[in-house]
């Protein structure tokens, strides 16, 4: 199949999902043409949208690709969308999926020592959210549920993949610190 | 813990959970970041009265309260006797265990890290939902995470209103009050009417204490409901209320 062809299909593929769609979704589409051609393709769409000033992008997130519109329509989009229900997510929630997503896989009851306070109710909502998963059992007594954040998840976040949450520079250096000033074992009070 | 009964009449049957809210490390983080206080150093006796007299006052809102609340009171506690005992023996002590705050600190700096990190995805959520697909419904966060005022800080806010309007809450039995319903209605009919207003607005009024706990009582359901939310734009700012759309 000619080059500009399998572009244009892919283009198609990605217009009409729903979800991000990975490259070896897309091959199975297109079976017989070989991978990298299938990851050459999107790049280059990636690039055409870009270079034409066009309304839409190609983003990768969460583990594929997937159009959306510029940045620079939001308020109009919001508008449009604003009597949709919301998916809204609290901060407590917030703070459970970010412990989930830097310490996955991970069982409720290390959310919670991490908290210190239960976390039945928050895990409940992301896992309705389908934000986090269930992924097995963990081999300790009582066989507690292991969680691990989804797809979902990454998308919502526009990230690529785990691998690209913002590090957080900060907490290496404060656990330093607490070594350090423990270390020192001065005590005032 | 069981409130006060003269409030159960009032109440009628409301009874705010707080898992909407957060529990004794968000407090203690509360009580350290108003009070500037260094996190590697906590004054433990003096930061143990706070969380004691917030813990009352809690309490006495008949708050339902966490099983975590009264355990991290006795931790407290406990540490706080151990940094009493005499030098020579707690030197002997620090050389098998190290500082008894120890532990307590290093639950609260990675507690304190992944409030950071839940402020960071909530950036990266914000920013994802400037683009638009064909999928779901993308995910929000609640409004501006660093400005909204958490539990605590309504609570201290509450409690200068509290010292305003004086002690005298036994006065208010015979007499048939405000209940939190019929607040909720008011403060729905007001905020439909403007879309903010300051928080001590609220109390600008109130005939007794039993009134201000209830009003606040009403101001943390509608949270919970998702009708209303509070901002504090600076620490020891003040609290706003506002209409969530």
């Amino acid at each position: 199949m000619e080059s500009a062809e399998t572009k244009n299909i892919i283009e198609a593929l990605l217009f009409a999902s729903s979800k991000p769609l990975s490259i070896r979704q897309i091959k199975e589409v297109l079976d017989k043409t070989d991978v990298q051609i299938i990851r050459q393709a999107v790049v280059k769409l990636q690039e055409e949208y870009k270079g034409d000033g066009r309304n839409f992008q190609i983003i990768e997130v969460g583990g594929g690709f997937r159009i959306t519109t510029l940045p620079r329509f939001a308020p109009w989009l919001k508008k449009l969308f604003s009597a949709q229900k919301k998916n809204i997510i609290s901060r407590q929630a917030l703070e459970t999926l970010a412990i989930i997503a830097y310490k996955q896989p991970i069982t409720r009851a290390e959310i919670e020592a991490v908290r210190g306070v239960n976390a039945d109710g928050v895990t409940h909502s992301l896992l309705e959210k389908r934000l986090i998963q269930v992924v097995g059992r963990k081999p300790v007594p009582g066989r507690p549920l292991i969680y691990r954040t989804t797809n979902r998840f990454l998308d919502s976040f526009g990230l690529k993949a785990l691998a690209d949450l913002p590090e957080i520079e900060e907490l290496k250096e404060v656990e330093e610190d607490v070594i350090r000033r423990f270390a020192s074992k001065n005590r005032q009070d | 813990m069981a409130g006060f009964p003269w409030l159960s009449k009032s109440k009628e049957g409301y009874r705010v959970e707080l898992d909407t809210f957060s529990g004794p490390l968000e407090l203690l983080l509360h009580l350290i970041k108003v009070q500037e206080i260094d996190i590697y150093n906590i004054p433990i006796s003096r930061i143990t009265g706070q969380y004691l007299e917030y813990l009352k006052l809690m309490e006495e809102l008949d708050l339902d309260v966490a099983g975590e609340f009264m355990v991290m009171a006795a931790t407290l506690m406990h540490i706080k006797s151990k940094m009493l005992l005499p030098k020579e023996i707690a030197v002997v002590e620090e050389n098998e265990e190290g500082d008894p705050r120890a532990e307590l600190i290093e639950a609260l700096v990675e507690y304190k890290r992944y409030k950071q990190a839940a402020g960071h995805l909530g950036e990266l959520a914000s920013r994802r939902r400037e683009i638009f697909d064909r999928g779901e419904s993308s995910i929000v966060s609640d409004e501006d995470e660093t400005l909204e005022a958490d539990l605590f800080s309504l609570i201290a806010a509450f409690r200068k209103v509290l010292d305003e309007v004086g002690k005298e809450p036994f006065r208010e039995i015979t007499r048939s009050s405000v209940t939190v319903k019929e607040k909720i209605g008011e403060l729905l009919s007001l905020i439909r009417q403007r879309k903010e207003f300051a928080f001590s607005e609220l109390f600008r009024n109130v005939a007794s204490r039993l009134e201000a706990i209830v009003s606040f009582l009403a101001v943390l359901e509608l949270i919970k409901q998702r009708k209303i939310f509070a901002r504090q734009s600076k620490l020891f700012g003040e609290i706003r209320i506002l209409r969530r759309d």
